[in-house]
């Protein structure tokens, strides 16, 4: 009988190592064409191992007509957007998280269903009215745009976060002497902090990612997928390739930062 | 219904041993507790004896089949959660038939036994209610039902009662004495609710730390401990422990305790200079207001009245203890107390190991027998 | 506890309102002014010109018809490949806590990234390619991607997005997983149940409002596809966001982008409802 528990043991290990290999091989490739030479795009059998290392790809991508401005822009428009929806977005979910108010549950509603609209209804409008009052081709723009598709992610999970820390300790605090504020400032939000950060930095990964927008609201000033996107049909492979692993590999690092609130993170935002 | 034999079963987590190579059997139709304070193993060992957890080493046999690698729904055993765990999308019906559907038992059969169980557990009403529109005590007996229904070889309870609030318990409790006593299975029961084991077990096998200290009935567990931990987990309040020294007298050997000396029966292996731990439970202790031979003093702390007996907390010299009366003496903190300890009610301990100590004379009614899963 | 008197909930209430108020600045109103939009000429007067143009447009219905197709394709494939990670993960093996980050790793990759990494694999003398001749399988390359197979390109956009979102649908339902796969589990195995019973009368029933959450975000951002149709097809294979965004781009006519972008609210609504509808959960089932 010992053999069958053996050999759903193994069973479990191939299932999780063949998924993890699915998941794990297209970024291995895509990395490894990255640093290879440019012409090795164009080899045939092209290498699956990296035999010949090279910086000359991603060189040519990073001294290409835009990169830098592009993705100066798109750290400007990610911190924007990380900025404004945590201030914006965090007393919000303070709320949500700790008082009881009439209208709670349709206030809850109402943020889950701003997830319905598109990026296209969003972004074609606000581009005629910016047009109008000049912030077209701007990081504000981006950045305003961006914000408002990340501010409802961002209240539930500052919410969830704040529900995390228990209430009781703000009131033992406030019988101690601290004033609300204080209690506030002392306790919840020194507690909060880790949870907070995290929410700060998978805002700035929906915005380093968002392409729709960024392309639609911006001319010269684009963001890095913005400029990627545009000239993509016009550049050459071995540009897309390089231009595919310098978008995932900040995002990659800032997920192995989050990895602990992972869950709780894209968890709630999907309840 | 049969018999289940534990032998030698190990099972760590890491680097933590939860269980360290235990033996036990549980006879046809016996209801045995595993009884212990949480983390000593117990709720680990009935997860393996239910097939939830592989043990590293050792065997389980359930009747004469070994079931060691089975998995559960392979060993013919049914149980009852902590939690219940009455699932939540289906009704009461369909929760009890569930383990017949598994077995593909004819659905006229299955309807058959899940009315006799209905009705055994009082339940014939709910059936065709979501467990969210049932109590916390209707819960339980849906989870004892679905277990029965199965007809299983052994029955399988961890800390069953644990959810419910104290008086329902009470009832609760009386309640699965009756199943057992009615459909006479074999039922393993894990609590770490004293009152709990000594009132449904026939035997308790108490736990600690991964090991099984003493397996007994529950009146011998209650009067003769095999080790200082069972004496003072089993009871309210718990065994008192009196710490002295084997002195050397002119008559023979006596204990000295706090400066007084006690006379001690011939014990085994025990010699002079050596700690001993006199125990004895609160209401063997003889008390007298008058000082007499053989009796120590003792000042009251604090009185405790308790309704049907007084809980007093006394001193003898730098120690205390924990006596009863009956109500209504009148006691009061700061008077002195002449206490005594009849001899065949007293548990020797040695000090160092925590082990009782045996006594020698065959005469003292057959302590000894400390547990079938010691040595 | 908070008793309702007025300074009670006027705090929360000023909380509330900054968010509030942007929200309604960037969402709400700019969906009014797409119905504005859509139903206007560039000259301004009302009509339904914008709607009757993307109508007779020769790309609309192979848009719509692909949007719906690559969802119909995508989404059971994810959630089966989500639900057996999410299941190899919240196992109690050795390994399974890292087999969790790894499965989540795509959280963080785009779309349009994503496109680009399979662009690496599906091109000409891309890898497939190259581990197809390897196996001795081809002598010459294939052509997957090609004006002539738009097929192909689909089938390329779907294994991109199951690659890239499957990690989405998955942290969802390891959020519902974790409330059943404890006594709920054992309870099912003690009972008899084997592997596939134990998931087909347990875990999917009790997963219900996970799976309902996850359904409707994935068919949500799903409408939205675009980036990645764009890197591993070019304009090939057409769908309502990349129409969209041709039309405002392309075209200079935010008339129509506008009316393209309502379809999408609407079949947005139309899924959200049915998923709300199909897998409605009774609050007596629930409960514990």
């Amino acid at each position: 009988m010992k053999g069958r528990a053996w050999i759903g043991s193994a069973l479990w290990y191939m299932g999780a190592i063949a998924l993890a290999l699915w998941v794990l091989a297209p970024i291995y490739l895509i990395g490894l064409l990255a640093f290879s030479p440019r012409m090795a795009v164009y080899r045939w059998p092209r290498p699956l191992l990296p035999l010949e290392f090279s910086l000359e790809t991603m060189r040519f991508f990073v001294s290409a007509t835009g990169t830098l401005a592009a993705t100066r822009n798109s750290v400007v428009v990610a911190l924007l957007t990380m900025m404004l929806s945590l201030a914006l977005g965090a007393p919000a979910g303070y709320a949500l998280a700790r008082f009881l108010f009439p209208g709670r549950e349709a206030v809850r509603m109402g943020i889950l269903m701003t997830r319905m609209f598109p990026m296209a209804i969003l972004s074609i409008p606000l581009a005629v009215t910016f047009i109008r009052i000049g912030l077209y081709d701007t990081p504000w723009a981006v950045a305003l745009v961006h914000t408002a598709m990340a501010l409802p992610f961002v209240i539930l999970i500052t919410a969830s976060v704040f529900v995390s820390i228990p209430r009781d300790l703000e009131e033992a605090a406030m019988t101690l002497g601290c004033s609300p504020l204080s209690a506030f400032l002392r306790i919840s939000l020194p507690l909060a902090l880790p949870g907070l950060a995290a929410a700060a930095l998978f805002t700035f990964v929906i915005s380093w990612n968002e392409v729709f927008a960024a392309a639609i609201l911006t001319l010269r000033q684009r963001t890095l997928p913005a400029l990627v996107i545009t000239v993509l049909n016009e550049s050459p492979l071995y540009f897309r390739f390089a231009g595919g692993f310098f978008m995932v590999a900040p995002a990659l690092v800032i997920l192995l930062i989050i990895r602990r609130f992972l869950f709780n993170l894209w968890g709630i935002t999907s309840r | 219904m049969a018999r289940v034999r534990v032998e030698g079963v190990r099972k760590t987590f890491g680097k933590v041993i939860a269980l360290r190579d235990i033996s036990l059997t549980v006879e046809d139709g016996e209801f045995y507790v595993l009884l212990g304070p949480s983390g000593c193993g117990k709720t680990t060992l009935l997860r393996c004896i239910a097939g939830l957890e592989r043990v590293d080493r050792g065997r389980i046999f359930i009747g004469e089949r070994e079931v060691t690698g089975l998995p559960p729904r392979h060993r013919n055993i049914a149980m009852v959660f902590q939690s219940y765990a009455v699932f939540p999308h289906m009704k009461v019906y369909d929760n009890i038939a569930f383990g017949l559907r598994m077995r593909r038992i004819p659905e006229m059969e299955a309807r058959r036994r899940v009315a006799r169980v209905a009705a055994m557990l009082q339940i014939e009403d709910l059936l065709d209610r979501y467990p969210a529109q049932l109590s916390g005590g209707q819960r339980q007996r849906v989870a004892v039902a679905r277990a029965l229904v199965m007809q299983p070889d052994v029955l399988l309870m961890d800390e069953p009662l644990s959810n419910l609030d104290a008086l329902l318990r009470l009832h609760a409790r009386a309640e699965l004495k009756r199943l057992h006593q009615e459909t006479g299975m074999t039922i393993i029961y894990v609590t770490h609710d004293q009152v709990e084991a000594m009132s449904l077990g026939d035997r308790i096998a108490v736990m600690r730390e991964g090991e099984i200290v003493q397996v007994d009935t529950p009146m011998r567990i209650y009067e003769a401990p095999a080790t200082v931990f069972v004496g003072s987990f089993i009871g309210n309040p718990p065994m008192n422990f009196l710490h002295g020294v084997v002195e050397e007298g002119k008559d023979g050997w006596f204990f000295a305790l706090e400066g007084h000396r006690l006379p001690l029966p011939p014990l085994r292996e025990v010699s002079p200079g050596q700690s001993l731990l006199l125990g004895i439970r609160a209401e063997n202790i003889r008390v007298d207001e008058r000082p007499h031979a053989e009796a120590l003093p003792a000042e009251v702390m604090v009185v405790e009245p308790l309704g049907a007996q007084w809980l007093i907390t006394a001193r003898i010299g730098e120690q205390f203890i924990k006596l009863t009366l009956p109500p209504g003496r009148p006691v009061a903190p700061g008077q002195t107390l002449w206490l005594s300890f009849p001899i065949e009610a007293v548990r020797w301990m040695d000090a160092r190991s925590g082990q009782a100590i045996r006594e020698l004379a065959p005469a003292a009614s057959g302590s000894g027998k400390a547990g079938d899963s010691r040595g | 506890m908070g008793k309702g008197k007025a300074p009670e909930w006027l705090l929360p209430l000023a909380l509330l309102m900054p968010a509030a108020l942007f929200l309604t600045l960037f969402i709400a109103i700019p969906s009014v002014q797409a119905l504005w939009l859509a139903f206007q000429t560039p000259g301004g007067s009302w009509s339904l010109e914008p709607f009757r143009r993307m109508v007779t447009d020769t790309r609309f219905l192979p848009a719509l018809r692909n949007t719906i197709l690559l969802i119909a394709l995508i989404i059971p494939i994810q959630l089966v490949m989500a639900l057996t990670m999410a299941l190899i993960a919240q196992s109690r093996r050795r390994g399974a806590g890292f087999f969790l980050y790894l499965y989540a790793i795509p959280l963080a990759i785009s779309e349009l990234a994503a496109g680009l990494v399979w662009l690496a694999i599906f091109t000409e003398r891309g890898y497939l390619n190259v581990i197809l001749r390897g196996l001795g399988w081809i002598e010459r390359p294939i052509v997957f991607l090609s004006y002539e197979r738009p097929l192909g390109i689909l089938l390329a956009v779907v294994v991109a997005e199951v690659w890239r979102a499957t990690a989405i649908v998955m942290v969802t339902l390891v959020a519902g997983l974790q409330m059943i796969l404890g006594e709920y589990w054992e309870a099912a195995e003690v009972f008899g149940a084997n592997l596939l019973q134990k998931i087909r009368y347990v875990v999917l029933p009790l997963l219900r409002p996970s799976l309902q959450a996850a359904l409707i975000i994935r068919t949500l951002f799903a409408f939205q596809t675009f980036a990645v149709v764009v890197a591993l097809g070019g304009g090939v294979l057409p769908v309502l966001a990349s129409e969209a965004y041709t039309w405002y781009v392309g075209a200079n006519n935010p008339h129509v982008a506008a009316a393209y972008s309502l379809v999408i609210l609407a079949l947005s609504a139309v899924a959200t409802g049915f998923y709300l509808y199909v897998l409605r959960v009774r609050p007596e089932e629930m409960g514990r």
